[in-house]
């Protein structure tokens, strides 16, 4: 170690009950450099993070910086320390401006009476001269996701931190925005500030940072210098095995078929989407990728009539459906699964049981509409053994439940229906990478049985790896489709930004 | 993680020991409760456990109780409803009006009972079509109908002398040794408690509540479940209020001040959540009792009145704080 190392962890281990998030890893970060973090959902990364900022409190283990063993009791301290911490999660006051959110620390700690307002909004000035030209006294709730990203960004720049971790904040950015950002970075590592970096985005990685470390389940993988690997050594070190095994097999072309389970004809939605026209034959996973906000989840909730003012015409297995709401899709066969799993999802505090019986509880009830219990537990049973639910007993809570479990839980609710075509919406988000597997599997056996399944998803090597067909949407419109060999990355990527690269036509 | 398993129907059913179920029930702490202060009370008056008092203490709570239930299926819901005291003298007040303008009184509660559950839609639409909070919502209606009754009136309570036996007979009369009200009261709570508990109607109202978004992603029509639990409430409101018209054979404008934070209080203490999603009406009706033994045991132990509300709202206090902590555990 020729390096000043600032931050040294060894040994940390953390558990939740029953679950290890945090299997005694080891982590070092050294002086001024760019460090990324990367590793699948559930790997321990935010766990991790979150004892660096104080937010939760290891188990065992020793955290030391500047070489002097410390306890981080709070995120107040850690600042206090020179951590600072911009979450993936936008947490700021949307009804005060810009400068006051910036430099609500400084406020709360500062002794005058009177709020300083004209102070606080040159000084945040300044710190916006290097970033973007958002104004401080507008009110955060009239900024874009991408502005507040930036504020957030920008609040935590103004504390006085040698330690500044980015918990992906290209998610909600644009390209260019995110160009600034990372020359930001790079001069603040100049200046000798640590940056621990967290991305999903492979491209980010190779291009802005010095090392890489690697966690998988719990545990600290490998630290690697960035010059010295590739791409997929890192992927492979994420997920522990070849990334071949990951996906199940693929519809092979005698598979095919011409029978049409969804057709969608010039779908609008006034300020949502436009002209959308699609078709999803039978044994087929269909994606849709595109970038944040650009009307993935809409268009399937437009379909579904679940959200929107929606024209245009849809057939489910060669009907013509007409939907007045939600309920009427159900009733066809046609249901959506929410990407905001605990939002919208589940009811955390219901039981499993009545969680999976939630989209026709008349179907686990008599006649005269009265609930028969071993009727629900039953199909909660049934269901949850054809998804390998782990649980204890099927009348706990869903919220006692892991997140790959509640994901379960929340297929297992479309399930029950019989539904003729799922809609998922980022269907392994915050689910590990054992469940993750799983979850692909029955999707590919769903498809088998002739349910039409479409995944949204904003990670391209899930799409790329379950999806038979992906269509790419930009701002609102289909911007393109790939299959086969023209399933990558970069084509996907393409078409999602709307750089006017198409793909050479198939075959 | 490591140690779950996937377990079967059979097993999944009896996760739990009954009896360790029925030790975590809201419901057991508060019998626990109320029988202790039963025995507790008979030493202390030897006129607390006989029949006269029980009975008294069961006709005082009995009338409330059914805008309890009304209460906690709102509650449940997401919703609350502030104007539940005025609504039910309201409720008097347009019978006995009626009444005295010649019409036939069955009908003229009828017609009460029907305005209040329209005043309920109308509270319906505004929180559930425009969008605005039950709070406040509530609270201008409570004002308003309180506002109806005295101008009615005139601020002076409605004197029903001629009130038809056969209708004194549902607020005054006894079969065998049990009041009316008493029978009509059970008949409501236990109607109410199975129908939360069993049919697929109600168990909407618990998921709207549980989580408005989840149950509208699950194609329950939330607006529809919410509107009809504002409703109920008010129907219920108009229906007690009829009851206590026929009981005390007059209307009052000035009846049911302050009704709605000893209902809140009830359904809350007997488990009902402020952000929805959990409650029961067994519980909430326990809850009632509990509070009216405590004031009927004050007042029996010459409490002063106004110590009774001070100890009514510690009560309320320390059931809330109690409740909270062992949520916190559970999770």
């Amino acid at each position: 170690m020729t390096a000043d190392v600032i931050l040294q962890i060894s040994k940390l281990s953390k558990s939740f009950g029953p679950v290890k998030a945090l299997k005694g890893v080891d982590f070092e970060l050294r002086k001024g450099e760019i460090h990324a973090i990367a590793g699948e959902n559930g790997a321990g990364k935010s766990t991790l993070m979150n004892i660096i900022d104080g937010i939760l409190q290891p188990d065992s283990g020793e955290i030391r910086l500047d070489g002097k063993k410390v306890r981080i009791p709070s995120p107040a301290e850690a600042q206090k320390m020179g951590i600072g911490f911009v979450h993936q999660e936008i947490a700021l006051c949307p009804d005060v401006s810009v400068a006051e959110n910036i430099f609500m620390a400084t406020t709360n700690a500062s002794r005058s009476f009177l709020m300083d307002y004209k102070g606080i909004e040159a000084k945040a000035r300044q710190v916006f001269a290097q970033l973007s030209n958002i104004d401080p006294a507008v009110l955060v709730r009239d900024l874009s996701i991408s502005n507040q990203q930036l504020v957030e960004i920008a609040k935590a720049l103004t504390l006085d931190c040698r330690v500044l971790i980015l918990d992906e904040p290209t998610a909600a950015l644009t390209e260019a925005e995110a160009q600034v950002l990372f020359g930001i970075m790079r001069q603040l590592a100049d200046r000798g500030i640590s940056i621990i970096y967290i991305s999903h985005r492979m491209v980010e990685i190779f291009e802005n940072c010095d090392r890489v470390s690697v966690f998988r389940d719990g545990r600290y993988v490998t630290t690697e210098n960035v010059a010295d690997i590739t791409p997929g050594d890192v992927v492979n070190a994420m997920v522990g095995r070849e990334i071949g095994d990951l996906y199940p097999e693929k519809q092979r072309p005698d598979e095919r078929s011409d029978a049409e389970v969804l057709r969608v004809q010039n779908l609008t939605e006034p300020t949502r989407f436009r002209d959308v026209s699609f078709a999803l034959k039978k044994g087929e996973i269909l994606g849709f990728a595109g970038l944040i906000g650009a009307g993935r989840s809409e268009i399937a909730k437009g379909v579904c009539a679940l959200e929107g003012d929606v024209s245009g015409d849809v057939w489910l297995n060669g009907t013509s459906l007409k939907l007045r709401d939600y309920q009427d899709s159900i009733e066809a066969g046609m249901v959506y699964l929410s990407e905001d799993r605990k939002g919208d999802g589940v009811f955390l505090d219901m039981s499993i049981a009545s969680n999976v019986s939630a989209l026709k509880v008349e179907q686990v009830a008599s006649g005269l509409g009265l609930i028969q219990s071993r009727k629900e537990v039953d199909q909660a049973d049934r269901l949850g053994r054809k998804l390998n639910l782990k649980c204890g007993g099927l009348n706990d809570p869903v919220s006692s439940l892991s997140g790959g479990n509640q994901q379960k839980v929340a297929i297992a609710k479309m399930l029950s229906v019989n539904p003729r075509l799922i809609f998922l919406d980022e269907p392994t988000r915050g689910v590990d990478v054992g469940a993750k597997v799983e979850i692909h599997r029955i999707l590919r056996d769903l498809a088998n049985e002739g349910v039409g399944i479409v995944v949204i998803s904003s990670e391209l090597p899930e799409l790329i790896g379950v999806c038979d067909r992906v269509l790419v949407i930009h701002e609102g419109r289909i911007s393109g489709e790939v299959t086969g060999d023209q399933m990558t990355e970069e084509n996907i990527m393409h078409l999602a930004s709307g750089t006017d690269v198409a793909p050479a036509a198939a075959e | 993680m490591e140690q779950s398993v996937n377990m079967g129907a059979a097993e999944a059913g009896k996760g739990q020991s009954l009896l360790g179920r029925l030790i975590r029930m809201r419901e057991t702490g508060l019998i626990v409760i109320i029988l202790a202060l039963f025995i507790g009370m008979s030493f202390a008056s030897p006129y607390f456990l006989t029949w006269v008092n029980i009975r008294a203490m069961t006709m005082a709570f009995a009338v409330e109780g059914i805008v309890v239930v009304g209460m906690t299926v709102l509650l449940i819901s997401g919703g609350i409803d502030l104007s539940v005291g005025s609504v039910t003298a309201l409720a008097g007040v347009i019978a006995g009006w009626l009444f005295l303008q010649g019409i036939d009184p069955w009908v003229a509660s009828a017609i009460a009972i029907f305005a209040c559950t329209a005043i309920g839609s109308f509270m319906g639409f505004f929180t559930t079509r425009v969008g605005l909070h039950h709070f406040i919502v509530s609270l201008a209606i409570m004002v308003i109908a309180r506002g109806i009754c005295l101008l009615g009136t005139g601020g002076r309570p409605i004197g029903l002398y001629t009130l038809p036996p056969e209708f004194k007979f549902i607020g005054q009369g006894s079969i065998g040794p049990i009041p009316v009200v008493i029978i009509i009261f059970f008949v409501v709570v236990i109607a109410a408690d199975f129908l939360l508990r069993r049919t697929t109607m109600f168990r909407k109202v618990f998921y709207t509540g549980s989580n408005e978004k989840a149950a509208a992603y699950s194609g329950i029509r939330t607006k529809k479940v919410v509107f009809l639990t504002t409703t109920l409430c008010s129907a219920l409101c108009g229906f007690a209020g009829i009851i206590y018209m026929a009981r005390f054979g007059s209307a009052q404008p000035t009846f049911g001040l302050g009704m709605e934070l000893n209902v809140i209080a009830a359904a809350v203490i007997g488990g009902a959540s402020l952000n929805g999603g959990s409650g029961s009406i067994f519980g909430a009706i326990l809850g009632t009792v509990l509070l009216s033994v405590v004031s009927s045991s004050l007042a029996l132990l010459d409490v002063s009145v106004y110590w009774q509300d001070i100890i009514r709202g510690s009560i309320l206090l320390a059931a809330v704080t109690i409740d909270h902590y062992l949520n916190k555990k559970r999770r």
